[in-house]
């Protein structure tokens, strides 16, 4: 169990060699974290950054709604222009909780396509299966693992990969995502899809 | 000579924090983040840790000298606190959280009490722990 950090590290980066953690050369995924948890947003944040994204942490639903422009009380003219290719948030946030940040998003016309995945600390199914049919694309038991942001990673790269590039090996590596997904022994569950 | 001698006592007492039950492997996911560039990122998280718990004690200790007691409130507050040991692989003082917890589920506020005396215990151990194996990994560091 105590193996040396370091060498870990290192594991992990021989893994990652053949597999390019940016979605196109010119593009690196950017990720929308919302989470209350000051630890929890360093954390995702780091998570994040080390696997290629460009992230924007946000504290509350509140917040992340009036940065992608939807807040209705603040009338956002001017929009922050960055494209956001996945939101990940926190289910269990004082003000609003990740499922109603969920439902806002999937009723906005113009961000209904982003990609939502739900963290959360307790593993309750009915809560996992109310998210998954609100639109939510995953749901991450937390603590938060790289295995878990790697996951995403590979889902977000699936859609582009496959339009851009017709590269067999990517198309191979999301098909056994998708298999480790489903029989995933770890304490993440398995996604209903 | 004197570099290898610390080098292996800092690993000596990493591995004893896991041995004991101090640490479990969030704290491994970590270090896994921390390289060259955020050479400090485990020692950042921890410290942030502890800033964010000692006001959420401070707000228990409060919610445990009402009478009555809310036990909504305290659920509320030891989940937060439950969820940042989570989240840095701080495992004894997490396991007391929970106990916290079924404790306010029973509204057995004796027991709430009681387990509050050591969630504070175990969240200061593990302050001094990691205190003395930060610090001693740096000398590491720094001898290099």
């Amino acid at each position: 169990m105590a193996r040396n950090g370091v060498f870990s590290r290192r594991k992990w980066l021989e893994k990652s060699e053949g597999f390019d953690l940016s979605l196109s050369d010119s593009h690196e995924a950017h990720v929308l974290a919302v989470d209350d948890s000051l630890v929890d947003r360093k954390v995702i944040e780091r998570l994040l950054k080390i696997s290629s994204c460009k992230v924007t942490a946000v504290d509350s639903g509140r917040r992340a709604l009036q940065f992608l422009g939807l807040d209705e009380e603040k009338s956002s003219v001017t929009f922050d222009g960055l494209k956001v290719d996945l939101i990940i948030t926190d289910y269990c946030m004082p003000g609003m909780t990740g499922y109603e940040l969920l439902k806002k998003i999937k009723e906005s016309s113009t961000f209904r396509e982003i990609p939502v995945v739900i963290m959360s600390s307790e593993n309750i199914l009915a809560r996992i299966h109310r998210c998954l049919e609100e639109g939510a694309e995953d749901f991450i038991v937390k603590p938060v693992k790289l295995s878990d942001v790697k996951r995403l990673k590979d889902c977000m790269l699936g859609q582009d990969r496959m339009e851009s590039e017709d590269r067999g090996i990517n198309k191979r590596k999301s098909c056994e995502t998708s298999d480790i997904l489903s029989s995933s022994p770890s304490t993440s569950p398995p996604s209903s899809r | 000579m004197d570099r290898n001698h610390l080098r292996h006592q800092v690993a000596s007492m990493r591995k004893s924090l896991f041995d004991q039950g101090y640490l479990d492997d969030q704290f491994v996911q970590l270090e896994d983040l921390q390289d060259d560039s955020n050479p400090n990122f485990v020692e950042e998280v921890v410290t942030l840790f502890y800033n964010n718990s000692a006001k959420l004690i401070r707000n228990i200790e409060q919610a445990l000298a009402n009478n009555p007691l809310d036990f909504d409130m305290l659920d509320d507050y030891m989940h937060q606190f439950k969820g940042s040991c989570s989240s840095i692989g701080a495992k004894k003082v997490k396991n007391e959280c929970t106990q916290f917890r079924e404790y306010c589920t029973a509204e057995n506020g004796e027991g709430c009490i009681t387990t509050f005396q050591q969630v504070k215990h175990e969240h200061a151990t593990l302050r001094r722990k990691l205190d003395t194996y930060f610090q001693l990994a740096k000398q590491g560091h720094a001898s290099g």
